[in-house]
């Protein structure tokens, strides 16, 4: 993240550092559960006042774009993403493992169980996409 | 109890019948960096001496540390807990850089040896360079360093960076920077740099003819205070100065720029309503709300 502050203008310093980390947070330059810098770390690196740091922390865990987790630091708020995605794969192998048990309860072999995954997930693709291509 | 280190209220010096302060109204909340800015005569030194100590004010009250300083006991209980750094940096010229910190760190018991040693490291003062020998920026720099290592919970400084350049500028800021930050320090300083009053400040108190025209969050000024650009098609209506909320009107031919706070939006609605022909509404810089309260119209 590269923060930059205009101190010699009309806007109010602490709604700058607001905008510019809620920018990071919606361009994925920061992800949901990254740690941002030390208030300290920000006032020494643009040797500016801390208090003023943190009246934008403040307001940003107000928003609900950053967590201040005490002793700890602030972090982005929200799940992180990459957490999020395993345990939805996860979820899909449960899923797709009671399918093959079922599958092999009906006699099915190993490649006709595959025939039929590929079938039905070409023919979800084919239903599905279309409508996607419109928007 | 209010949590500001400093507070006056109609604090007011005389010189041989000149007023230098007026009924001053000053707070510094704990923990901030206060700027104090006003032109050279406005009342800034004189009002540094009365909260030191050494003047003594015609009339008003002056708390440090929430304690009324009403008594000579309780200004040097005070002056205990301030760290001074004053505009000719006077230091002993017969010693050098370490005999200074060393005579110094001998008459505070509680000297922080971690502070001296950090900002030994950050300013690279030469130990054994005789005082009358430095340059402005370093007698600045050991100054600092004595006020803030004798571990002072507020650090005045008449000021602090005059004559010195960026750099060097840049460097003393960033240690009061880090001093809020770490030793959570409480900062008041002088300075005609409206700059760096705005790159470290979260508070600045404006002073002119003896009284605070300003005083208050950084931040919250810019918020509040706005510029409004009318252009008329003949003379702008003398109804103008009338509005509520408007601090200051200036006229230059059919146009008025106007410095509000408050309600702008109603400001700018009433002003519509005076027919001109354009309306701008722009944030304020602290150099206008300088300019503006300082010039004296």
């Amino acid at each position: 993240m590269n923060l930059r502050i205009h101190f010699s203008t009309g806007v109010p310093i602490y709604l700058q550092l607001m905008e510019q980390i809620k920018h990071a947070v919606e361009t994925n330059a920061i992800r949901a559960g990254e740690q941002l810098p030390t208030i300290r770390k920000i006032a020494e690196e643009l040797t500016m006042n801390p208090n003023t740091v943190a009246r934008a922390y403040r307001e940003l865990e107000r928003d609900g774009i950053v967590e201040v987790r005490h002793g700890s630091g602030v972090f982005v708020a929200g799940q992180p993403s990459s957490a999020n995605k395993t345990a939805e794969i996860r979820q899909a192998g449960e899923v797709l493992r009671s399918a093959i048990e079922r599958g092999m309860a009906l006699e099915l072999s190993e490649a006709e169980l595959r025939r039929v995954f590929e079938e039905e997930l070409s023919r979800w693709q084919e239903n599905v996409t279309p409508p996607r291509r419109q928007r | 109890m209010s949590d500001n280190l400093i507070d006056t209220s109609g604090l007011s010096k005389s010189y041989s019948g000149s007023p230098a302060l007026r009924g001053l109204n000053l707070a510094v909340p704990r923990g901030s960096i206060c700027g104090f800015l006003g032109r050279n005569g406005a009342g800034k030194t004189t009002t540094l001496k009365l909260l030191l100590g050494m003047l003594r004010p015609d009339a008003g009250q002056i708390r440090l540390f929430g304690e009324a300083m009403d008594s000579e006991a309780s200004l040097i209980a005070a002056r205990r807990r301030i760290g001074f750094v004053s505009e000719d940096k006077e230091l002993y010229p017969f010693m050098n850089v370490g005999q200074t910190i060393r005579f110094t760190r001998a008459l505070f018991p509680g000297w922080r040896r971690d502070l001296e040693e950090k900002y030994m490291e950050l300013f690279r003062l030469p130990l054994m360079k005789a005082v009358p020998k430095l340059s402005k920026g370093m007698r600045t720099q050991l100054m600092l360093l004595l006020a803030m290592a004798r571990g002072a919970e507020l650090l005045m400084m008449d000021e602090p960076t005059s004559g010195l350049d960026p750099a060097m500028t840049e460097d003393i800021l960033r240690a009061l920077a880090d001093l809020a930050t770490v030793g959570q320090s409480t900062i008041f300083f002088s300075s005609h740099q409206l700059a760096e009053v705005e790159q470290i400040c979260d508070r600045v108190c404006i002073i002119d003819q003896g009284q605070a025209v300003i005083d208050g969050d950084l931040d919250d000024l810019k918020s509040q205070y706005r510029r409004i650009l009318l252009t008329f098609d003949g003379m702008p209506p003398s109804a103008l100065a009338s509005l509520t909320g408007v601090d200051h009107l200036r006229q230059r031919g059919r146009t008025a720029s106007l410095l509000a706070h408050g309600n702008v939006d109603l400001l700018v609605d009433q002003a519509r309503e005076l027919g001109p022909t354009s309306v701008e509404v722009r944030p304020v810089t602290l150099k206008e709300l300088f300019l503006d309260h300082v010039r004296g119209e």
